[in-house]
């Protein structure tokens, strides 16, 4: 069996997921090659054969240009399944070199089990083992999912590859992510705010529990895109991750881009009427109560102390 | 200007699950069922898009079972012009490459100016369905897409990647475009247009007319994952669990000291 591991860069950066592709090809036991579209400055610490393509001629998000490289190399290597991070990059071009290789894709696996796949379904209420019947397979690996015991230190064997770099679809440029104001990273307590405070006004509430816990209180994306907060509190893979002593999460499910943002966290405290929201596999505390009772009760109960 | 949106109807992710009989799926009974969220987003995308355009002309198309014509007529009720529903009772046991087959072959005749779906569902998750769709019909595609416009013949979007940093990119009509969270706010229909939405055409047509290529993968097993287990679970009187979470914050963290 050999598989293809498709690493990615951004802005000219190698992403450090290539080394989850790398743990789920050891444990596959497979032969292995990569494909980077980007710079022989940011190599991959990876051994084997690297076919590197120049992200400055090609362009970092350029679909039908990659797909035509990664093909090129799925044929030459004579690859069985090739390999994305189910990441921004992975989910838009995996379907495509899928589609083109008559393969079956099992997105965001979780786990490989006696060479079975596992991917999770319903917010990872639920998980399902899958069975391809196509000679070939496209994955992508769930963020975080796999990993490497110890980090390589060989270098690979670079075998440059290009591509005219035209396509139908014109990448313009990067927008930056909003900066300023609160800075998450270096709060030691967190409070944050989820969905389930059901509207804008309850925000208030949490922000009470973080000042008289004083900490700061982020939120998930829904409170986020709801404009209820602004964006930089926001938790997750979208937003920022956080590492702080203690992390309240009120009203939160635990979705796996919220749970990357938080879950190395000291000490995890979730608040959810549903006793069954994934949030519980990562908290320390799991409190089963009404949030909008709870709160303010604990709030009240701390100023006291 | 000729749109089309797809939607799914899934469970509300805060049911209580069951496996079913067959154990490669969830039970359907005793779930309360709403439009994929990101159908949602779609949806709004696409009626903003039929007011922009005065010869805008939107459908929505929907596989599955006859309960999803609820969903289908609140999109109906937000603004779409007309329903094709696609017949299958067993629309659970499809993979994403037949999903996307359907909607294609549905498609390919009728050119469809921008096809909009959602990033992914929430229930199989397998954010594949709207490239595929775009790849089986020959026709660009974008992905988790945050910002949309369109004029004279082009889309301009925004990518949202990690971190929150948002990729610009252009393309020509005709495209497929998969939303994602954030991209709008999802307006809620009105009274009038709930009753006007009942006038709406809706269609049905057997997925055996449309369905033209094979699984390439099936389920062979559904559970719930084990509990990662260690953590505590507080149930009780509000007031009773403050204290009781006073108490172990007191032992175990160092942030009430
Ligand atoms: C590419 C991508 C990137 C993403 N990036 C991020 C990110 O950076 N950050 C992020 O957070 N999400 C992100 N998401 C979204 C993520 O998948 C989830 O949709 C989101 O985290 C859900 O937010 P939530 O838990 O607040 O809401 P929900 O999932 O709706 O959960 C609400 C919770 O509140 C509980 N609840 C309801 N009422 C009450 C009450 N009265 N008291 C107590 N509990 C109650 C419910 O039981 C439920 O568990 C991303 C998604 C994608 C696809
Ligand atoms: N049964 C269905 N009927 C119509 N559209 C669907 C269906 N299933 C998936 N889709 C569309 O495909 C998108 C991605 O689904 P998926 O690839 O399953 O994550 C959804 O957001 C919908 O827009």
């Amino acid at each position: 069996m050999k598989i293809l591991l498709i690493a990615e860069s951004r802005e000219g950066k190698l992403l450090g997921s290539c080394y989850e592709l790398m743990a789920f090809a050891e444990k596959m036991a497979a032969e292995t090659a990569m494909v980077l579209v980007g710079s022989d400055s940011a190599l991959p610490r990876f051994a084997g054969k690297l076919y590197l393509a120049d992200a400055t001629a090609v362009g970092e998000y350029n679909p039908d240009a990659h797909k035509q490289l990664i093909l090129d190399v799925v044929a030459k290597e004579q690859a069985d399944m090739v390999v994305f991070s189910h990441s921004s990059y992975g989910w838009d071009l995996a379907p495509r070199i899928a589609f083109a290789m008559k393969a079956a894709q099992i997105s965001e696996v979780v786990d490989v089990v006696d060479g079975t796949m596992v991917v999770p379904v319903c917010n990872a209420k639920l998980r399902r083992d899958v069975t391809v019947k196509t000679a070939k397979t496209v994955v992508t690996l769930q963020a975080g999912a796999f990993g490497l015991a110890e980090e390589p230190t060989a270098a690979p064997t670079v075998e440059p590859i290009r591509v005219e770099a035209g396509g139908k679809v014109r990448f313009t440029g990067y927008e930056q992510a909003e900066i300023g104001g609160v800075d998450l990273g270096k709060a030691k307590i967190i409070v944050s705010a989820g969905r389930g405070i059901g509207k804008p006004e309850n925000v208030a509430m949490i922000a009470a529990l973080a000042k008289a816990l004083g900490g700061e209180y982020g939120a998930s994306r829904p409170v986020v895109d709801s404009e209820w907060v602004e964006h930089n509190r926001q938790v997750g893979t979208t937003g920022q991750t956080v590492a702080p002593k203690l992390y309240i999460a009120c009203g939160i499910s635990g979705a796996i881009q919220h749970l990357a943002g938080m879950k190395k966290s000291e000490f995890i405290v979730a608040v959810n009427t549903d006793k069954d929201a994934p949030i519980g596999d990562v908290a320390d505390v799991l409190v089963v109560a009404d949030l909008k009772q709870f709160v303010p009760l604990l709030t009240e109960k701390i100023q006291a102390l | 200007m000729k749109i089309l949106v797809c939607i799914k109807q899934v469970p509300d992710m805060e049911s209580k699950f069951k496996v079913d009989a067959g154990g490669t799926w969830y039970a359907k009974t005793d779930l309360a069922w709403r439009m994929n969220e990101y159908d949602e987003y779609a949806v709004e995308q696409a009626v903003q898009l039929k007011e922009q355009e005065k010869d805008g002309d939107l459908t929505v198309l929907c596989i599955g079972s006859e309960k999803v014509k609820e969903t289908m007529k609140k999109a109906l009720a937000m603004g779409c012009d007309r329903g094709a529903h696609i017949t299958d009772e067993e629309v659970s046991g499809k993979e994403p490459y037949q999903i996307a087959g359907i909607i294609a072959e549905y498609a390919k005749d009728k050119n469809f100016d921008l096809i909009f779906t959602g990033m992914q569902s929430q229930d199989r998750g397998s954010a594949q369905v709207g490239i595929l769709v775009a790849e089986m019909l020959g026709i660009p595609g974008i992905t988790t897409v945050v910002r949309f416009a369109f004029k004279d013949g082009v889309v301009d979007v925004k990518r949202e990647l990690e971190g929150g940093i948002k990729a610009c990119v252009s393309v020509n009509a005709p495209a497929v475009i998969t939303c994602q969270l954030g991209l709008n706010t999802p307006r809620y229909p009105t009274l009038p247009n709930i009753m006007k939405a009942k006038k709406k055409e809706l269609l049905s047509t057997p997925v055996q007319e449309l369905l033209k290529v094979e699984a390439r993968q099936e389920t062979a097993k559904m559970y719930f994952p084990e509990k990662k287990g260690g953590g505590l679970v507080l149930e009780g009187d509000a007031a009773a669990l403050a204290d009781q979470l006073i108490k172990i914050l007191k032992e175990k963290t160092a942030v009430l000291s």
